[in-house]
């Protein structure tokens, strides 16, 4: 089957129950989406569908033909970060790293749909996410600055770059 | 008189109740391997050696081409012993060996924990990293710095002390330079390093203790391949294990005919209890994985204890009895006497990504790509499962979800191994799934502390008696009986014995002596042999229910006192270091005793992490629901001192981490069981802090002493968090937690709600 990950079609041969999480780290090599728990419970999975925050674990392929999947890949490069990246870089907000992509992930969601969004709003939006080395302050640090880079980016002359 | 101060306390094993003296020693320059803190000095190393030992982890690995290498081309590669588990430690080494090297911190080529080509630095454990493998890189790397000007002086003709090292190259007076690459011959390198080094001084810094963007951030952000979990090797078959349902669970006979039809399963592997499955697809996997796990019987035994009884189980099942400190002697002065009780539950490690590893057998060696600790006890336990010599096992760290302490990493790289040596040729990538992690990880020992103590007329504690019942923390590898695989399969290898073994470095003891001024003092540790469940090292091992019991209690005999919480610690304390973060924390959280509106309470805790490693102090306010029970927590300010500060923003990183994961254990953290089966099994049935419980504010203030010893600080705020918390509940509502966590359905029982 088809599914279109981050603006791009790739032809998928796997049984249309795999969840999402195993083509995009395995079928895709796509690093960034992280297995947690398989549970729904912590986050560390979470990608973006049709703009939306899901858990990729939990979610089989055979619903995702047609929709749009984007995931940190999408977001930038190491050589060109996006807003949502180049926040987390500027705040340090990682220690292991390992549920950062998700947290940056469902933090995307947010922002995309209310580039306003209230810091109280960040906080609610990221309780589905759990991170165990305590780095909690810094994310809700980055994903500030993010609202800031990403309103910076949107106001910018269209480069295709930097847009998220 | 004065407290009882490392390293003047002699210690001594008693037997239980016969009171025989079976061993005695002083404390020596080098500990004993215990708690993966392997040959590391009694004393922080100093910066410029003043003795013929070699500082940090010289000592063990003398040869300066074991730690620095420097190639034709002038490129610098620096190995270091010790993992980054997401401490920050590829950057702040990077940032130590520049400093002396005169090299820009990106330019070097680190290499860490690898047993083919690292030195042996044991275990990445107790906040150790910087303190012994910094020291030795430190010091190396002047000692090459002096070499190659030594050599440059030869080739430029110019005195030795007139040419400087700047920027890969040696330098003249009349600015004629020469490349590293030019100057370094084969073997030149290979030399044991000097007791003494030539190091900067610290007004000469140009990246010891400044700003340093984290090295491996980028990469995290953007999809990088970082972590185990992401080597993707040709040819690799995705494996997992089924786990026994409870402890001391057996497999009956099963037929795995039905498993092995299933689509794109290449083997399923039993050996005694050790059950697996390996597939070309990761899903293919975890299907057969749950057909086999269907499939399978166990004999199940129920021989765990009624958790409700823990505190009796613990008293009871005291196997020996040991003195961790001993002063003065007179337990009869002083006007009035206060005793408390305190309970730790078993604490999970709850790693966010389950344990993984990939090994592969290729040509009769086994390499292991893991996120252990220790890379050289790994391949140890690995290589006597196997029946494989040691010379043809590599461990290689890799890097994983942050460990904080021995979780599942190590048994899931024996796991990989054991499956990889059924299929040869093939590199085996094994994923624990999420209640395999909760499960079978080691757990943080519960422990059991009971203090008396008496003030005298003037305000001033005057005898202290303590006394901590817990398993050892201490289970890593080392040997295969270590390892869940090694205790599952068929020839399975026992645990090994647990061993009471008590050091200045710590271990259900660490942080047992309190570091105020007691003169008469008497602190024991009751210990407990037989583990209910299996335990070993969680961040800050005893330290973090040591110091919850001293630090509330401290409070509690201040309140008796009726003195001010931080002004009665600095009545008891003389260390100026210790004063001086005390009092920062409370200076810059505005410290008062002005009352409070009604259920927010303020509450101060100290520690002196191992007490020879980094000073914190934290002061923090809450608010505490007494309908809900729920804890509120709008600010916390911590001051911390660990010497000389490399990498401030990872210390106040760690520092930060530190105080909010001790508040998830604090609050919210208890293993479950019933009489057979671990029921903590997922993150619903053993819940952790979400971001709706994170501090308002959460201050770092570091106190810097350039030129000082490093001093290890990546748990230091384990303790002190948890008793700042319950002083602050206590602060706050009068009534004091002795039992955590404090959940709210136990914050509501003990305010009688």
């Amino acid at each position: 089957m088809k599914l279109n990950v981050n603006g791009s079609t790739h032809e998928v041969d796997a049984d249309p129950a795999t969840p999402l999480l195993y083509v995009l780290r395995n079928d895709l090599e796509l690093n960034a989406a992280k297995f947690g728990c398989g549970l729904g419970q912590c986050g560390a999975c979470t990608v973006m569908v049709d703009g939306k925050a899901i858990f990729s674990c939990l979610t089989p392929i055979l619903l995702l033909e047609g929709r749009e999947i984007k995931t940190v890949e999408g977001l930038g490069t190491i050589d060109s970060p996006g807003p949502m990246q180049q926040a987390f870089i500027e705040e340090q907000a990682a220690q292991c790293g390992y549920c950062i992509p998700g947290m940056m992930m469902r933090a995307q969601a947010l922002l995309q749909s209310k580039p306003d969004a209230s810091d109280a709003e960040i906080q609610v939006t990221l309780e589905p996410n759990l991170c165990r080395c305590g780095t909690h302050m810094r994310i809700l640090k980055a994903v500030k600055r993010a609202r800031e880079l990403m309103k910076t980016a949107a106001m910018a002359p269209a480069s295709g770059e930097r847009k998220v | 008189m004065t407290a009882p101060r490392f390293p003047n306390v002699t210690r001594r094993n008693l037997l239980l109740g016969t009171g025989a003296l079976v061993v005695s020693f002083s404390l020596k320059d080098h500990a004993f391997a215990q708690e993966g803190e392997l040959n590391v000095p009694a004393k922080p190393p100093e910066p410029v050696a003043a003795g013929p030992k070699l500082p940090g982890s010289l000592a063990d690995t003398p040869s300066l081409d074991a730690w620095i290498r420097i190639d034709a081309d002038s490129s610098v590669t620096v190995y270091t012993g010790k993992a980054e588990l997401g401490q920050g430690t590829k950057t702040s080494l990077r940032q130590i060996a520049a400093e002396e090297l005169e090299v820009p911190p990106a330019s070097i080529n680190l290499i860490t924990a690898d047993t083919a080509i690292t030195p042996d630095e044991g275990f990445t454990a107790g906040s150790q990293t910087v303190q012994n493998s910094g020291t030795a890189i430190r010091n190396a790397a002047a000692q090459v710095r002096e070499i190659l000007i030594q050599q440059a002086s030869g080739k430029l003709q110019v005195p030795a002390d007139r040419l400087k090292a700047q920027n890969g190259r040696i330098v003249g007076p009349d600015g004629n330079s020469i490349g590293y690459g030019e100057v370094v011959m084969t073997d030149m390198l290979h030399v044991d390093a000097q007791p003494k080094s030539k190091l900067k001084s610290p007004d000469a810094y140009e990246y010891i203790g400044k700003p340093f963007a984290r090295v491996d951030i980028p990469a995290k952000v953007t999809g990088g391949a970082a972590y185990v979990q992401d080597m993707r090797l040709p040819g690799m078959l995705h494996a997992r294990v089924v786990r026994p349902p409870s402890w001391f669970a057996t497999l009956k006979d099963i037929d795995t005919a039905t498993i092995k039809a299933m689509p794109g399963v290449v083997a399923v592997i039993r050996d005694g209890n050790f059950l697996a499955v390996a597939a070309e697809k990761e899903f293919q996997a975890v299907q057969a994985m749950r057909a086999l796990t269907g499939l399978a019987e166990w004999e199940e035994k129920p021989r765990l204890p009624n958790e409700q009884d823990l505190p009796a189980v613990l008293q009871k099942s005291e196997s020996e009895q040991g003195v961790v400190a001993e002063a003065g002697g007179d337990f009869t002065g002083g006007v009035k006497t206060f005793s408390a009780q305190f309970m730790r539950p078993y604490q999970m490690h709850a790693s966010i990504g389950p344990s993984c590893s990939v090994a592969h057998l290729d040509n009769g060696t086994m390499t292991v790509w893991t996120h252990t600790q220790g890379v050289y006890p790994d391949r140890k336990a690995i290589a006597q499962m196997l029946g494989m010599p040691l010379d043809k096992v590599r461990c290689i760290h890799t890097e994983g979800s942050g460990c904080y302490g021995h979780n599942g990493a190590d048994d899931a790289a024996g796991d990989a191994a054991l499956i990889a040596r059924a299929l040869p040729g093939r590199p085996i990538k094994v994923q624990w799934m999420r209640d395999q992690e909760h499960l079978w990880e080691p757990y943080g020992p519960a422990m059991l502390t009971k203090v008396s103590a008496s003030l005298d007329a003037s305000g001033k504690v005057v005898n202290w008696k303590y006394d901590l019942w817990s398993n050892t923390h201490s289970a890593r590898p080392g040997s295969a009986g270590a390892l869940l695989p090694g205790q599952l399969m068929a020839s399975g290898y026992p645990p090994d014995k647990p061993v009471m073994s008590i050091t200045p470095l710590g271990n259900g003891d660490r942080n047992a002596i309190p570091l105020y001024s007691i003169p008469n003092m008497r602190v024991l540790w009751h210990f407990v042999a037989d583990m209910p469940v299996r335990v070993s090292s969680l961040r800050g091992l005893g330290a973090y229910a040591n110091v919850f019991s001293i630090e509330s209690f401290m409070d509690q005999l201040a309140k008796e006192a009726g003195a001010d919480p931080v002004e009665f610690r600095l009545r008891h304390m003389e260390d100026p270091r210790a004063r001086k973060v005390i009092t920062t924390a409370a200076e810059a959280s505005n410290w008062s005793n002005e009352p409070m509106p009604e259920g927010r309470g303020r509450g101060f805790a100290f520690a002196k992490y191992k007490n020879h490693a980094a000073y914190l102090a934290l002061a923090m306010e809450i608010d505490v629901d007494k309908e809900t029970g729920k804890i509120r927590i709008p600010r916390i300010v911590s001051a911390v001192d660990c010497g000389e500060a490399v990498a401030p923003d990872s210390i106040r990183n760690q520092t930060e981490g530190g105080i909010i994961q001790s508040l998830s254990w604090t609050m919210y953290e208890e293993v479950n069981f019933d009489n057979t089966r671990i029921t903590s099994s997922d993150w619903s049935t053993y819940p952790i802090l979400r971001f709706s419980a994170v501090p308002g504010s959460l201050d770092v203030h570091i106190v810097d002493n350039p030129g000082s010893p490093y001093l290890g600080v990546a748990e230091a705020a384990q303790g002190p968090t948890s008793a700042a918390l319950a002083n602050a509940i206590a602060n706050a509502t009068g009534k004091r937690l002795y039992n955590l966590p404090f959940s709210p359905a136990r914050v509501k029982a003990t305010l009688g709600v």
